[in-house]
């Protein structure tokens, strides 16, 4: 992995009438143009259009809402609360309230524990020898492949068997055992690329596998273990498929992408609700999105360039 | 590596994170007892406890009930087992899901099936019943129904001649929707018969004005309300004999009786004259929303809209739903004033289990104790259940419905894409008719969904 793509760079050209670039100057310039910004501005514009349309309609009377654009707005500005009344429960029964604590309990141990078991699974597969290591590393990986909804009756199946059905169990485990392969693929290559002499530097001072993994390699993974807590957070919280299929037990273990799903009610008449629905559920993955962003740039660019 | 800048930042960010799970988890807190206090739940009439004491004693037991039925409907629902709990201990435990008609087989494939199911399409009672998981109704139940229920909503909740599934509401899709105020003004007369009613069309295209308007898109089931609107005259103009037959697919989609209700009803929906009111030309229906189709005719777009009395929530909490208000409806007629034929669907209460408190519980579903009960807390439900008192109900729509559901006239057919098979009820019925609507031809259309039926 030491074949990292850094041009090289030669200062030994003294009488050069100019400066030479250095390779980060001329990435800049080739990847800098009017033009270019100009294409990020309007793309990014785009994406974000039909995303502020949801916001300024969750602002909107319901008759506005069914019967105009959001963009006349502008020309015919009303604004309400009252959808988000309605959604937050203060006004009928079923706000998303409730939701949202089974929403923390569902996506906190759905986080914690696959990156915790990644993180060792990743430990013996980069750093210690055992037969069949590279079969099984494989065989992990390609578990990857398995499309969850496959697995969805047969799962639910044993979760009848072993009593657990209607508990929060289905979904963490689920979430956990989905989550896994590519959480080891990934904490994995990270680990690889930690310099081996670091590693034996460490082993002559006398450490063991536990001293090498907590005092030498977690402090380095940070950013690893953050950038896929990050992605693990948003993918649980904002999952629907898993909670339908395993909360089975009401709305007691019920998440709030449940909640929001039912918003429209028995025949989809409350459609109404759903843009403010939606602002409320993203509210927490774009706080820890954007609290965090530093880490899930920092760590997507840390497989594939040594720092 | 700048692994000091990381911690503390990372710190924050879990700080953060917790945080604001704490501060929303304690809002949420707030606001679940803000609730619980102040819910005025509308008292139930007490009930005779003494038909529930055959079942034994059930005080502390559990029954879980898992519907397709949610907000803002479910609230009556678990209202009116409120007596039934009372006189027996029993908890009732609601769980309602958008997604109930593809999870519900999950469920019961799984082995984790609820207590009582309410299924709300003779086809998917079917695919339960094939689970193995389904268990036939109780004798009590199944006497109920005989008393309180027409022979036609029994066999709708038979499966290979076993009795499972006692209907619970009912409703209405025979219905259209027009203004009182308007009809009076211009004197229109409420039409008795179809010929009228397309008299009645003419009249109002003649004033400049497009007298139906229609919305069928509704995320992927866009297509249903002309699967209503072609049963509807299939009912009418072939008879409910041969509407059964084209059910049961014992004479074909692409058939002579098939192609001439479609056609009639292209008649209306296809006719550039007629629709769509408020919202453009015949293209526009397959892009309006269902919710959304009949709101013109509160500003006059339109004058006309066929759809169920659930229809009526969709109105604005301002628009007055009565016979001298802004909107109400009138049943769509039959051939002639005699015939009275009336398409609707309903839900039926499947049962997985047979403890006695489960039974207990069905039974008193099946009761007219608990029609009367739920009518009085309810509005836009009604029941076939005879013993329905139309009184009990509030809102004027809702007489309307259970009166023409009591009608002895009344030829009663539940809604046939509900009980074809899938492939074809739920997929290429709903799918060749928006086409139809976007300009294929009749005969294509009904040749691919006979094509569509499954061998």
């Amino acid at each position: 992995m030491s074949s990292a793509p850094i041009a090289p760079v030669t200062v030994s050209d003294a009488p050069l009438k100019a400066p030479r670039e250095t390779a980060a100057g001329k990435a800049k310039k080739r990847l800098t143009s009017p033009w270019a910004s100009l294409f990020a501005v309007v793309l990014a514009v785009l994406w974000t259009l039909p995303t502020f349309g949801l916001l300024v309609s969750s602002f909107r009377p319901q008759r506005d809402i069914r019967t105009s654009g959001w963009w006349t707005f502008f020309s015919d500005p009303q604004m309400t609360l009252d959808n988000y009344r309605s959604v937050l429960g203060t006004d009928q029964a079923g706000g998303l309230g409730d939701y949202f604590i089974n929403s923390f309990i569902i996506t906190i141990p759905s986080v914690l524990i696959p990156v915790t078991l990644a993180a060792l699974a990743a430990y013996a597969f980069a750093w210690i020898r055992f037969p069949g290591k590279n079969i099984l590393f494989v065989a992990v990986f390609a578990l990857q492949i398995v499309p969850i909804q496959v697995t969805l009756i047969p799962l639910l199946t044993l979760y009848v068997d072993g009593g657990i059905a209607g508990t929060f169990w289905p979904i963490w485990l689920s979430h956990s055992i989905f989550a896994l392969p590519l959480a080891v693929f990934i904490l994995h290559n990270f680990m690889k690329e930690v310099p081996a002499t670091l590693l034996e530097a460490a082993r002559i001072d006398g450490a063991g596998h536990v001293a090498i993994f907590f005092r030498v390699l977690l402090p380095l993974l940070r950013p690893a273990l953050a950038a896929f807590g990050i992605f693990q957070f948003l993918w649980v919280w904002n999952d629907l498929l898993v909670a339908l299929t395993f909360a089975g037990g009401g709305n007691a273990v019920a998440p709030v992408t449940v909640a929001l799903a039912n918003l429209a009610g028995t025949r989809g008449n409350a459609w109404h609700l759903l843009s403010a629905g939606a602002f409320v559920s993203i509210v927490v993955p774009v706080l820890v999105f954007l609290s965090s962003q530093r880490y899930f740039v920092r760590g997507l660019l840390a497989g594939s360039v040594k720092g | 590596m700048s692994i000091n800048s990381v911690g503390p930042r990372w710190r924050a960010a879990l700080a953060g994170t917790v945080g604001v799970g704490l501060v929303l988890g304690l809002a949420a807190c707030g606001d679940g007892g803000g609730d619980d206090s102040g819910e005025d739940t509308p008292s139930a009439a007490a009930i005779d406890c003494a038909q529930f004491s055959s079942f034994g004693d059930l005080k502390g037991k559990t029954v879980s009930i898992y519907t397709g039925i949610i907000t803002p409907e479910d609230k009556p629902q678990i209202d009116s087992y409120k007596p039934f709990e009372q006189c027996t201990g029993v908890t009732v435990k609601y769980e309602g899901d958008k997604a109930f008609e593809t999870q519900v087989l999950v469920r019961a494939k799984a082995g984790n099936p609820p207590d009582l199911a309410y299924v709300p399409q003779p086809g998917l009672l079917a695919q339960l019943v094939a689970t193995g998981k389904a268990v036939e109704a109780p004798k009590s139940v199944s006497d109920n129904v005989d008393k309180f229920f027409g022979k036609d909503w029994k066999a709708y909740g038979t499966v290979n001649d076993k009795f499972y599934a006692a209907p619970l509401g009912a409703n209405v899709k025979s219905l259209v929707w027009y203004s009182p105020s308007e009809f009076k003004e211009n004197n229109y007369k409420v039409p008795t018969t179809l010929d009228e009613l397309k008299t009645l069309s003419d009249t109002i295209a003649a004033k400049d004005k497009k007298p139906w308007c229609a919305g069928i898109a509704s995320g992927e089931a866009t297509g249903w309300p002309i699967t209503d609107w072609m049963e509807d005259f299939m009912l009418r103009l072939s008879g409910p004999e041969k509407y059964d037959q084209w059910v049961k697919h014992q004479i074909p989609f692409n058939g002579p009786d098939s192609s001439a209700a479609l056609d009639a009803v292209g008649g209306y929906l296809k006719n550039d004259k007629y629709v769509n009111g408020g919202y453009g030309d015949v293209k526009s229906i397959a892009t309006t929303t269902f919710q959304d189709g009949g709101l013109p005719i509160v500003d006059g777009g339109c004058s006309l809209h066929r759809q169920a009395n659930f229809y009526a929530a969709n109105w604005d909490k301002d628009t007055k739903v009565a016979e001298d208000g802004d909107v109400f409806a009138f049943y769509l007629p039959g051939k002639d004033a005699s015939s009275k034929p009336v398409l609707g669907g309903g839900e039926f209460v499947v049962s997985f289990a047979n403890r006695p408190e489960v039974q207990a519980f069905q039974t008193y579903l099946s009761t007219d104790t608990w029609a009367n009960a739920k009518a009085k807390l309810s509005q836009g439900w009604v029941s076939a259940n005879k013993g329905l008192d139309v009184n009990n109900l509030s809102s004027p729509i809702d007489k309307l419905s259970a009166g023409i559901l009591q009608d002895p006239k009344a030829v009663f057919r539940f809604d046939g894409s509900d009980q074809m098979p899938a492939a074809v009820g739920s997929n290429a019925f709903w799918k060749q008719t928006t086409s139809w609507i976007t300009g294929q031809d009749t005969k294509t259309t009904v040749d691919n969904i006979e094509k569509a039926w499954p061998k």
